[in-house]
């Protein structure tokens, strides 16, 4: 601490060395301008102004591309949107969405597939950080490489090797290996079980190697000697993990339950890749957002699609508010 | 005891290597079968579907020189847009991001918490939600099938914010009042001396948004209508429909597509790493 202070002071003073020979005259204002043109420039320059012109871009783009789309598609979901013409029709859109068995479906298939994602990813890469972290194995620098790889890929890519690789035919390999352990081939991707099974292994392969990623992140921050003076009373590896990481993981986990809860609320283009379009059989894969996608842009329903996003945006941002008051972010905020 | 303990360790360290080589194979697998199918016929790939089987006879190098002949696809029109974006949004929003988390780090303004827990309630909306309302705003806007389009909305990347202001937090105030004192404006403190020292945080997120960039697929479908504007996933994608069933194409393209990416992870793996789980970090 104390040298990078240091180094930093020495740093400063070539700074100013610097600057007093660079920016003598910079600051002063040529005559030419008018006087308007001076004080504008004045409080362009001031440091109460400066704040809000390197904020203004975020500022901007919020407002244009977030809050104006999102307020409109507030006022479009109390409307049936038709080409040229609108009718305000109160809460009938919400109102039929409740009633809508294909919305259910959708609803349904969105929900088991996030609690299959957290009861699968969560555990598995929480033990595999835990793994990593006590040291027991070696190489552990090339299996870290191996499972990153299938977040570098693109869902497209990624999808459409799963959907081969779930191929109907007897040769494809999921079915090869169905036979090799004497079962019969099956059509994976007609069946709701398997198809969501499919649906699964995909997510996990993609996402594996980035939330071991943050639980290590996460292992970093627990002191070796917790684990030291655990062995030496005999806690054996299973016990450190039920008494000293899993608690300590804690804000690690609540990050990646709020980041999975949004991955799987909002899945879709795996869905979409996996079968080829959004319409699968009996809709097994239709998500939410499939069936946003599916009376938006397809149907060109704009107005009860919106409905059906505004459900789901109050859905993430409930949860992830509850995820930044758990961290206690809020409180953190108001201190600082 | 001893000898007891020394077992179990064996035992734990077997199983453990057992678990990691089992979950190894388990995500390379269908990599290497994307890697074999480079080799065969596009055409058992829409009959048989993916396998590891060999056929040594029947595997060729005609999916390759197809490929790269390339006057019959428009693969690698698909792969200089895609370039092109990515390179443009990194720079763009690299440097809009800065200069935004650059305002909320070194400055104090109403309602400035506010504005920041904006940001972070921004970052954790997903995407697909926000697809058909913004599709909307780009139409009404008429900007639809512009590259335009497909770069502005995400010109300020709150996570790259997030970072950046937990970066320039901590660069001692006395920096931006020495250059203060020497008579800088509150500009040249930033692109002067803030700006290089930010150098070694901008890695790790050029690195996130490129990648982002390059593998994103469901906004500039829906942003993008002409064929010579598509990005790489979305010309994939393409192949896939059932009017051009172009197999072929679409497996060793989708191998090309990985390709520099995982080139790119190997060589800079720390930043790679760095950027992707930058927001679990909080604090």
């Amino acid at each position: 601490m104390c040298r990078t202070n240091w180094k930093m002071s020495l740093h400063i003073d070539l700074i100013r060395i610097h600057f007093l020979k660079k920016t003598g005259g910079l600051e002063t204002i040529h005559p030419f301008f008018s006087r308007m043109e001076v004080s504008m420039k004045k409080f362009f320059y001031s440091r109460k102004a400066a704040p809000f012109v390197f904020i203004c871009p975020f500022v901007l783009t919020v407002i244009v591309f977030w809050l104006l789309p999102i307020g409109k598609s507030v006022i479009m979901s109390f409307q049936n949107v038709l080409q040229g013409q609108t009718e305000w029709i109160g809460l009938r859109n919400y109102r039929q969405l409740l009633n809508d068995r294909v919305f259910r479906i959708a609803v349904g298939n969105t929900f088991k597939f996030t609690i299959g994602m957290l009861l699968l990813l969560i555990p598995i890469s929480m033990v595999l950080a835990c793994i990593v972290n006590s040291r027991i194995m070696k190489y552990t620098k090339i299996f870290k490489t191996i499972y990153f790889i299938p977040a570098l890929t693109s869902v497209v890519v990624a999808g459409t090797v799963f959907r081969l690789i779930f191929g109907e035919s007897d040769r494809a390999l999921m079915n090869q290996v169905l036979q090799f352990l004497g079962g019969d081939p099956i059509k994976w991707l007609k069946l709701r079980s398997t198809g969501y099974a499919a649906l699964l292994i995909l997510a996990c392969w993609r996402w594996i190697g980035v939330n071991m990623m943050y639980y290590i992140a996460g292992l970093q921050n627990i002191p070796a000697e917790l684990y030291e003076s655990a062995a030496i009373d005999g806690a054996n590896g299973f016990w450190q993990l039920i008494g000293i990481s899993i608690p300590l993981l804690k804000p690690t986990t609540t990050y990646v339950l709020t980041i999975s809860i949004n991955a799987g609320l909002s899945m879709f283009i795996e869905s979409y890749m996996l079968w080829k379009g959004n319409n699968s059989p009996s809709n097994i894969g239709l998500t939410i957002v499939g069936y946003l996608y599916r009376q938006g842009i397809e149907k060109n329903a704009m107005g009860y699609a919106s409905a059906v996003g505004i459900l789901l945006l109050l859905v993430v941002l409930a949860i992830n508010m509850t995820q930044l008051y758990l961290t206690g972010f809020f409180k953190k905020e108001e201190r600082s | 005891m001893k000898r007891h303990s020394n077992s179990s360790l064996a035992a734990r360290k077997a199983a453990s290597y057992f678990l990691f080589v089992v979950i190894a194979l388990f995500i390379m697998i269908p990599l290497y079968a994307l890697f074999l199918a480079t080799f065969k016929d596009g055409k058992d790939m829409i009959q048989y579907g993916l396998s590891l089987s060999l056929d040594w006879e029947k595997l060729h190098f005609r999916n390759y020189s197809m490929l790269f002949s390339g006057s019959a696809h428009r693969y690698w029109i698909w792969y200089r847009n895609s370039m092109l974006l990515t390179v443009v949004q990194v720079l763009l929003t690299l440097f809009v991001s800065a200069c935004v988390a650059y305002g909320f780090a070194a400055y104090e303004f109403p309602f400035k918490n506010l504005a920041f827990v904006f940001v972070l309630i921004i970052m954790s909306i997903p995407f697909e939600i926000l697809m058909l309302p913004l599709y909307q705003q780009i139409n009404d806007m008429k900007m639809s099938d512009t590259y335009t389009a497909v770069l502005l909305p995400f010109l300020t990347h709150a996570s790259t914010i997030f970072f950046f202001r937990q970066y320039i937090s901590g660069i001692p105030a006395q920096i931006r009042e020495a250059g203060r004192i020497d008579g800088a404006t509150e500009y040249g403190i930033f692109f002067r001396l803030i700006f290089p020292i930010m150098k070694p945080s901008f890695a790790a997120m050029a690195i996130m948004n490129g990648m982002n960039s390059w593998n994103n697929f469901l906004w500039p479908l829906l942003a993008l209508r002409s064929d010579a504007k598509y990005t790489l996933p979305i010309g994939l994608n393409t192949l896939i429909t059932p009017y051009g069933n172009n197999y072929d194409l679409l497996i060793v393209g989708s191998f090309f597509a990985i390709i520099p990416i995982v080139l790119l992870f190997l060589l800079f793996q720390k930043y790679f790493i760095e950027g992707m789980t930058a927001g679990a970090v909080k604090g």
